[in-house]
């Protein structure tokens, strides 16, 4: 009854869009795609709805071959990252578009499209034109237009990526409200996002895409915690994760002249070369710690983004305030020891403060 | 500097809408001068300057045996001829440009750009290297001096011009709405009537003019591949030049072939301002 992929392939041009992706995917669950732009993710949603073909590899859903089923008899829904409705409808006929094709009747389209505007906060918006609604507006008409259909795969391919940071906020919660009440135990959401908090937020179970590959799958807590690959760990944090190119021995750390004592959760590896994982919020400034050079500073809303180098290290850390600095200024900075990741050379996790090791 | 701008302006409009007007003017007072007005100098109010008389007008519509030239059959000629292939012509370029802009041909080397470009290249060809294939097809078939021979002729002259609007504009509109339109349970034919069609109006328009325009005012394959049975309105008009040029009754009969363009022309106006697709995407 799940729907389940085998080794989707897709290679229209010389990059792979999707390349050997299997899942499993029950009812009643949300799952996350995270990946950057071009990893694959609107291929895949495309593949799943139908719009795609691959060109290797199965999809099953409720035991049917999925890749004979044409796109209008799957009964997928689908809103994309730009707002798409129908220009020449209004709002209601908009929402009510699904519903008319299937031929359900006239007063039960009235109620259920009600119903579907009321949920996404259009009220009395119903004889509006598309034109004259702004874009987070656009945008829950298409989520409504989603949504009256009850189909039992729902495609959100980066809904909140084009909107304003404050609409995108409110968008956010009133999608996991929506998700939480009105989702039925018969339905499969996929989220695709190239965020890590809105994966994290979902916390449904998160796929990372790169490349066309599956790089891990698992509950979003997880591929916080554990990131299976360095890789893994740069997509699944924004500011990406920091990798310090390090050497182990004789219990310190060792990059760049600095020397840091090993933390419990390292102790335990072979003295080695290592690539070591630090969070941006990981990072903080220290009168007592080591000298890093200012390359650029990046005020975001209330915190600002530092740019860091020492050597031929270059760090990313995040300050919860809004400070001014000038290139090339020095700066003292410490880490937070205990929170360190270590990736032996392939990338390969190693180990994790939360006790992860796929070595 | 708003002041100065808004002088500029409207000034170039008074002088570029004498420009358009004059014209106009000029041959609706010779419509109803004879042959003494009209070589008696300019002259442009009527009843001041000359005597108005309708002998221009009449002669369009009596028959050749009360001296007349008649040219209200021509005239409907034209019109059927113009509007049916026109209709034929968006019709079929609609479709074809649809499929264009959707899907992928490959033929060898040849792919969609490459078919785009043989549509356009229809109209490329000066019309005098077509004239002689089109006379001979004609004949072959026995379309030769028949209505539905020339409106095969102006569907292969009007459906480039549909064809190229239509691809330009099915580009400009959003895969995504045929794909959210397949997934909300159209199938690919209700997709393009229920979807794509409606928000294509202003490029149907667009198209729609430009063939009534290019088929109205077509006088060389009229000319060529006509002879007696049948004869259309710009052919007729040159016809009216004999020993003596009737200037009255040739104004008459150019402003009655452009009033349908005219019109055209004022609703058209009103509806492509009106018709936008903003909305569809951000």
């Amino acid at each position: 009854m799940n729907l389940i992929a085998e080794n989707l392939l897709y290679k229209p041009d010389e990059q792979f869009h999707l390349n050997e992706v299997s899942f499993n995917f029950k009812k009643g669950n949300i799952y996350t795609i995270l990946g950057r732009t071009l990893s694959g993710k609107t291929t895949l949603l495309k593949t799943i709805a139908g719009l795609l073909t691959p060109d290797k590899g199965a999809i099953q859903f409720e035991d049917k071959d999925f890749l004979k089923v044409p796109v209008w008899e799957r009964n997928v829904a689908m809103v994309y990252q730009q707002f798409i409705n129908y220009p020449h409808l209004n709002v209601f006929e908009n929402v009510a578009f699904p519903l008319k094709q299937r031929k359900v009747d006239n007063q039960e389209i009235n109620d259920v499209v009600l119903k579907s505007l009321k949920s996404v906060g259009l009220e009395g918006y119903e004889k509006r034109k598309i034109q004259e609604l702004s874009g987070g507006q656009q945008q829950r008409v298409s989520l409504a237009r989603s949504l009256v259909k009850n189909a039992k795969i729902l495609l959100l391919d980066e809904p909140l990526v084009n909107l304003d940071y404050k609409l995108r906020e409110q968008l956010r919660e009133e999608f996991k409200n929506i998700f939480s009440q009105g989702l039925s135990e018969e339905s499969i959401v996929i989220f695709s996002t190239t965020d890590p908090r809105e994966a994290m937020e979902l916390n449904g179970e998160v796929i990372v895409l790169d490349e066309g590959k599956v790089l891990q799958v698992g509950p979003a807590k997880e591929i916080f915690e554990n990131p299976k690959t360095l890789k893994v760990a740069e997509i699944s944090n924004d500011p990406p994760m920091n990798i310090l190119t390090a050497n182990i021995e004789s219990n310190k750390i060792k990059f760049e002249g600095i020397e840091i004592d090993i933390p419990n959760h390292l102790s335990n590896l072979k003295d080695n070369n290592f690539n070591l994982g630090v969070r941006a919020s990981d990072i903080e400034l220290n009168e007592k710690g080591f000298e890093f050079e200012v390359e650029l500073a990046e005020i975001s809303g209330s915190e600002t983004l530092l740019h860091l180098t020492r050597g031929d290290t270059k760090l990313i850390t995040s300050i919860e305030e809004v400070m001014n600095f000038n290139i090339h200024d020095k700066v003292k900075i410490s880490f937070n020891i205990t929170k360190v990741y270590a990736f032996n050379e392939s990338g390969i996790l190693a180990s994790s403060p939360f006790g992860g090791s796929y070595v | 500097m708003g002041k100065l701008y808004k002088f500029l302006k409207y000034s170039f409009i008074t002088i570029w809408t004498v420009f358009v007007v004059a014209p106009f003017l000029w041959a609706l007072t010779t419509s109803f001068k004879d042959f003494n007005s009209v070589n008696g100098g300019a002259t442009y109010i009527p009843w001041v300057d000359f005597e108005p008389k309708l002998e221009g007008w009449k002669v369009l519509i009596k028959s050749p045996a009360n001296g007349g030239v008649d040219i209200i059959e021509p005239y409907f000629n034209s019109l059927f001829v113009t509007c049916t292939a026109s209709l034929i012509s968006i019709v079929l370029g609609t479709l074809s440009a649809y499929a264009l802009s959707r899907f992928t041909f490959k033929a060898g080397f040849v792919k969609n750009n490459d078919i785009t470009f043989f549509f356009i290249s229809q109209r490329i060809m000066p019309p005098i290297v077509l004239s002689i294939p089109f006379f001979l097809f004609l004949g072959a078939i026995n379309l030769l001096d028949s209505l539905i021979g020339l409106i095969v002729v102006y569907i292969v002259l009007l459906m480039p011009i549909a064809v190229w609007i239509m691809v330009d504009f099915f580009n400009k509109v959003p895969r995504e709405i045929d794909e959210t339109a397949l997934i909300d349970g159209c199938n690919p034919y209700q997709a393009f009537f229920k979807v794509v069609l409606p928000n294509s109006v202003p490029g149907l328009i667009v198209a729609g003019m430009f063939c009534i325009i290019f088929g109205w005012i077509d006088f060389f394959f009229a000319f060529i591949l006509t002879f007696t049975e049948v004869q259309l309105l710009p052919v007729k008009i040159v016809a009216l030049n004999s020993s003596i040029t009737p200037w009255w009754s040739l104004s008459a009969s150019a402003l009655v072939s452009v009033a349908p363009l005219i019109i055209v022309a004022f609703i058209v106006e009103r509806y492509l301002s009106k018709g936008n697709l903003s909305g569809a995407i951000k």
